[in-house]
């Protein structure tokens, strides 16, 4: 205890703990956004789309040695327990920092910082706003139509086709994911440094794998919306399988 | 060459200060940020004026003596340049320029552009001693370093504990300050002994003194009048969690079996 609470005490171990709450949601979103890629594949031998059964396995991964929705609420722990120490670190170094430059001057700020690693801040409420209501749409069904069409639980490619037809959901989708690729152009690299695993000789490739997983995330969490949004992907009703029968 | 000043004043400490606009002519392009200074006050001690505070020693940039933000850049614009070394010809003629102090939280100002760093020094002690044998002078080169480490240990050396990096600073971090002063005995062999206490004891007491933490954006590097790199703050980090997660806080504590 006495170390855990001395290594948070230090400004430099809260950062490290900032570094990796943030790679390890880092690490979530290559995950989940590989997951969604699965919405481009055909369907399932029983005419089910892809993402739906893959949906069904995250409900089930382990049964029957591990019970059901255990290692789903697993991941949603860790991860919930790593946004939540995520902010709280970051809201309390913003603090202590205003107290340790407490007059701006009148000149020029900034001759090196790039303007991402200005907006941190600003672009992680943006991702906090955004996750808030991702998951209140999605995940706990509680926005209702037109915006999150629920035509049936677990009909994920029908309640994500539906949803992107309209132009404000895909408009706030595009933004959460430009706020989201501003903040890791900065964070992945910059929790590498504050690690210390970044030096002279790695610095280009650490900061092309920032630039690349910024880019990445922004193009492949957005592809699926727009595929569907474009109608370039089939329907759901192209689909033969429950969820198209049972749609309103 | 003619200038306008625009110079924060600020009587004392506790006083409130302001931005006060002079007009500096018949400046010769060849005399050196602090010289232009120096004419000024000159002209205004002589028109029973008061002179302004500013801080400097050698006035060739070794000592670290010598401050001021100006145009909002610590060390004015010339990159890896102390305000002494920089002279009037990196200015256009007829500039404006704005002239502030160091600003930080625990570099409270004394008096105009002087503000007070001793807490710089305090983090300096607190890295406290380096075991060094005291018999007979050793032989030279007893103790083998690594040319290329030996560079790099003098590239941290180079610090003159100038401020610079906690001015340019957004969040008056003094990571870059620290990071030089552990690094520099951290990568040779003579301060290994102390080298994983004597990161804890310089951290905390930069804590202490209220600087603020890295965000990384690499003002300090780029503001440093001796350019020292950010590299240093990652090895600093390094080593400081390194120490915090495998050093035992109890060296000599008791145990029982079981
Ligand atoms: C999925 C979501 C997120 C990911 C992947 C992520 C990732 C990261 C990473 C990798 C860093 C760099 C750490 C470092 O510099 O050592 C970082 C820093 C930061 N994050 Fe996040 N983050 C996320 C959500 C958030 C949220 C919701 C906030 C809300 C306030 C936030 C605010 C910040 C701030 C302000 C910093 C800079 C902290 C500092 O340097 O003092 N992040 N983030
Ligand atoms: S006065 Fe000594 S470094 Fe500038």
């Amino acid at each position: 205890m006495r170390r855990i609470s001395g290594f948070y005490q230090s400004l430099i171990g809260k950062k490290a703990v900032v570094a990796c709450t943030g790679l390890v949601l880092l690490g979530f979103l290559v995950l989940h956004v590989i997951g969604n890629l699965k919405g481009f594949l055909p369907p399932a031998a029983g005419g089910e789309p892809d993402i739906d059964v893959y949906a069904h396995f995250l409900r089930n991964v382990g049964e029957p040695l591990i019970p059901h929705l255990v290692v789903l609420w697993g991941v949603r722990i860790v991860l919930g327990t790593a946004l939540v120490l995520h902010v709280v670190t970051v809201l309390q170094l913003a603090a202590h920092n205003r107290g340790a430059r407490p007059i701006r001057y009148r000149g020029a700020e900034h001759v090196a910082a790039t303007a991402p690693a200005r907006w941190m801040l600003v672009t992680g409420c943006a991702v906090l706003f955004f996750l808030i209501l991702h998951l209140l749409q999605f995940t706990f069904d509680a926005l209702g139509p037109p915006i999150a069409p629920r035509a049936n639980f677990g009909c994920v490619y029908q309640n994500l086709w539906e949803a992107f037809q309209h132009g404000g959901v895909l408009l706030f989708y595009v933004a959460g994911m430009a706020a989201v690729g501003l903040h890791v152009f900065h964070g992945a690299w910059s929790a590498l440094q504050t690690l210390g695993i970044d030096n002279p000789d790695r610095n280009r490739g650490l900061r092309a794998f920032a630039t690349g997983m910024a880019l990445f995330l922004f193009l492949a969490f957005l592809s699926l919306p727009v595929a569907m949004a474009l109608g370039v992907i089939p329907e759901p009703s192209a689909y033969s399988a429950a969820c198209s029968a049972s749609a309103a | 060459m003619k200038f306008s000043l625009e110079v924060w004043r600020q009587p004392a400490g506790d006083a409130a200060g302001t931005f006060t606009s002079y007009e500096v002519d018949e400046i010769s392009p060849d005399s050196s940020f602090l010289e232009m200074l120096d004419i000024l006050n000159e002209r205004l001690t002589e028109s029973g004026g008061e002179p302004i505070a500013f801080d400097s020693d050698c006035r060739e940039g070794i000592c670290g003596m010598c401050s001021l933000v100006i145009d909002g850049q610590a060390h004015g614009p010339q990159r890896a340049t102390t305000t002494c070394q920089l002279y009037m010809r990196q200015f256009d003629d007829g500039a404006q320029i704005t002239i502030e102090p160091f600003r930080s939280g625990a570099f409270p100002v004394v008096r105009d552009l002087v503000v007070d760093r001793s807490a710089f020094d305090r983090i300096l002690r607190a890295g406290g001693y380096v075991t060094v044998h005291s018999g007979p002078k050793p032989d030279p080169n007893d103790i083998p370093v690594e040319p290329e480490v030996a560079e790099k240990a003098i590239d941290a050396a180079c610090c003159i504990g100038c401020g610079a990096c906690v001015a340019a600073c957004p969040n008056g971090a003094a990571m870059l300050y620290t990071a030089a002063k552990v690094s520099h005995l951290a990568l040779l062999p003579q301060g290994q002994p102390e080298r994983f206490a004597r990161v804890q004891r310089m951290t905390e007491q930069m804590q202490k003194e209220g600087f603020g933490s890295c965000r990384n954006y690499g003002e300090c590097e780029a503001q440093c009048p001796k350019a020292i790199s950010i590299d240093f703050i990652g090895r600093m980090n390094r080593d400081l969690l390194r120490a915090k997660v495998t050093q035992p806080i109890d060296f000599r504590g008791d145990m029982k079996t079981q």
